[in-house]
């Protein structure tokens, strides 16, 4: 199974009840994977005109209730985006994920990370926010679909699980629904720091726990429309147009923000706290980033590697943390630079931050990243 | 005293912010009629479009959602294939359905979603103030064909039913107008027959167009507009049950 047919199986035992999409390389193995068992589940599955069309009809079952969502690559993605800002204003729950590929414009069907700005400030117009995973293997893929779909109705919004070309295409042996089947219910979500390296025996308990375990308790969705019988119509909009109403809602939607970056912080780290140079990457660049920060260390370089999982929320404050030490940053991206600039505001000054990446379809190798952390122990030498 | 007409409880008791002589303070309450006539007001979801209608649950008492511009098909069709037992319907305005969303509404019909769409033509975009519209007629004059429309460069007014027609997906199609009592009756018939056949379960989309005044766009009195309607309008969108195939070819 790669990663596209593990996430789309794991949707399905996430509860989805409706999958609407648009082919697009290189995330056609979930619509096509989709189309198979979504019927067989006694379940919905539509191939869409357009992704236009795809994000409404999501926007259609998810205001009647019903578990939706959508996949795509990055140019379909950029279509979707009005979609999801009409999500946003009508407060309704629905899970994106978001295969990346190399871009502008139709780019090329290689691996990219070039949607992150897109994906965490929000990417369609208006004031307004979407949560966005960024899982790093195959396992995760299937592990934060259950997430997604619960921080989507917990919150009423839009959740963006944000992969790229490797993650979609790569086999890795899974456990589809391991610890699913013990659904615990946490009624207080807390900030989560996962500890990786030294510590893996209690890293994969934690993760099992962080992504499986923490089944949440869901507000009830007595919003939706379903037919007026026997009650007062409800009705579900985004237009308000008397005065101050929508500034309202708009104070309203940053409250439940801040909500969400105080309680669902996912970051993952790696001798951090010991550490003259930490590596923040997320998503398939982090597997990269782990293999070099492993040989610096054998060659000696206080190293260790910093790993957002929720890239909106961003882990500020963990960040924030590891800067008060004299250590320096470098972010490694499969783009030119993005979430560098969240480092940057995390770190606000106390440290250097530098960035490598590749664009447009571009991998760094782990020599590449090993080198540039080599020239950086050399940098913090001479400086002290 | 005997009550000879009033209020059907689905369409609300508000002020209206229509224009005075537009029509679709008529076409809401047709759809009221229809809806309690049916008796299904409790099973019904529907959904309003971008333009002057985009208020239309402060009128209609059913479930309604508001969407983006020209969307309502795709929409429809999200809560239709995940809610087969109720009845949906969208309500969409020349701009909404026949320009920003020709292909939202085209693949509706073409894949045979079991949904009743409501198409009002007026001939113009009347919420941001008159401009051109897909539908409408040469030589019109609008904010935005100031000289009125010319076929070269602005192409024909676009005859949505003949296009939907056509399609093996849709399984009823007429278009009516609202410009006399007589053929606000056939309206009424024509969109109780769009409804009954979803809640039969008949395999396929149907449409009503209703031809609709707009006189402030039109600018003219609300009786010209009417007049407009049965001389001008109905030339270019003849009236009549352009389909209507119960079972559709599979």
């Amino acid at each position: 199974m790669c990663g596209n047919e593990a996430l789309a199986e794991a949707a399905i035992i996430a509860g989805c009840d409706a999958y609407f999409g648009y082919p697009i390389t290189p995330q056609n193995e979930i619509t096509a994977y989709m189309s198979k068992r979504m019927p067989e589940e006694g379940r919905v599955f539509v191939q869409s005109e357009s992704e236009l069309a795809a994000i409404n009809m999501v926007f259609g079952a998810s205001a009647t209730g019903k578990r939706a969502m959508t996949t795509s690559s990055s140019p379909g993605i950029s279509l979707m985006q009005e979609g999801i800002s009409y999500l946003a204003g009508a407060e309704l729950p629905a899970v994106v994920v978001n295969v990346m590929r190399g871009g502008p414009g139709l780019g090329n069907i290689a691996p990219s990370q070039g949607d992150y700005f897109q994906a965490t400030r929000g990417g369609g117009h208006g004031d307004y926010r979407t949560i966005v995973l960024g899982p790093s293997s195959v396992q995760e893929l299937v592990d934060c679909m259950p997430l997604a779909f619960d921080l989507a109705d917990q919150y009423r919004m839009t959740v963006v699980v944000l992969a790229d070309g490797i993650l979609g295409q790569m086999m890795e042996p899974i456990v589809l629904n391991g610890s699913m089947s013990d659904k615990k219910v946490h009624p207080e979500p807390k900030n989560h720091i996962l500890r990786g390296g030294s510590d893996r025996n209690k890293t994969k308990q934690s993760q099992a726990d962080l992504w499986c375990g923490a089944r949440r308790k869901l507000p009830p969705k007595d919003w939706t429309l379903t037919g007026a019988e026997g009650r007062e119509q409800n009705i579900v909009r985004s237009l308000w147009l008397k005065e101050g109403v929508l500034e309202e809602l708009n104070y309203k939607l940053q409250a439940k923000y801040k909500q969400i970056e105080k309680n669902e912080v996912l970051c993952e780290q790696y001798e951090v706290a010991a550490a003259e140079i930490v590596v923040v990457a997320y998503g398939v660049a982090a597997r990269i980033v782990r293999s070099a920060v492993e040989k610096a260390r054998e060659e000696g370089i206080k190293a260790g590697w910093l790993r957002p999982i929720t890239l909106w929320p961003f882990p500020h404050e963990q960040v924030s943390c590891a800067a008060e030490d004299l250590k320096i940053f470098l972010t490694v991206e499969l783009s030119c630079g993005q979430m560098v600039e969240d480092v940057k505001l995390a770190v606000a000054g106390k440290a250097p931050v530098l960035f490598y990446g590749r664009p447009g379809g571009g991998v760094p190798t782990v020599d590449e990243v090993l080198e540039k952390i080599r020239q950086l122990s050399i940098k913090h030498e001479t400086k002290n | 005293m005997e009550t000879v007409f009033k209020r059907t409880p689905t369409l609300k008791d508000s002020i209206t912010h229509y224009c005075p002589g537009c029509g679709h303070g008529i076409a809401h309450r047709l759809i009221a009629e229809v809806i309690d006539e049916l008796g299904i007001r409790g099973r019904t979801i529907g959904i309003a479009p971008v333009g002057c209608a985009v208020l239309a649950y402060d009128y209609l008492d059913v479930d309604m959602v508001e969407v983006a511009h020209g969307r309502a098909p795709a929409v429809a069709t999200g809560m239709k294939r995940t809610n087969p037992d109720k009845i949906i319907f969208s309500y969409q305005g020349d701009g909404d359905l026949a320009s920003i969303g020709a292909g939202e509404i085209l693949h509706a019909a073409h894949r045979g979603e079991q949904i009743t769409v409501i198409f009002i033509n007026n001939a113009v975009y009347g919420m941001t103030g008159g401009q051109m519209a897909p539908t409408t007629v040469l030589g019109q004059v609008t904010a935005t064909t100031p000289t009125g429309r010319q076929s070269t460069g602005q192409g024909y007014p676009l005859q949505v039913c003949e296009l939907l027609a056509v399609l093996p997906g849709t399984i009823y199609i007429e278009r009516c107008a609202l410009s006399s009592p007589a053929r606000v009756r056939k309206a009424k018939k024509a969109i109780k027959h769009a409804f009954e056949l979803q809640v039969n379960g008949a395999q396929g989309l149907s449409l009503v167009e209703l031809l609709s005044p707009c006189p402030t766009y039109w600018r003219m009195t609300p009786a010209e507009a009417m007049e407009w309607i049965e001389n001008e309008l109905t030339k270019v969108f003849p009236l009549g049950r352009l389909k209507n195939s119960v079972s559709r070819e599979t």
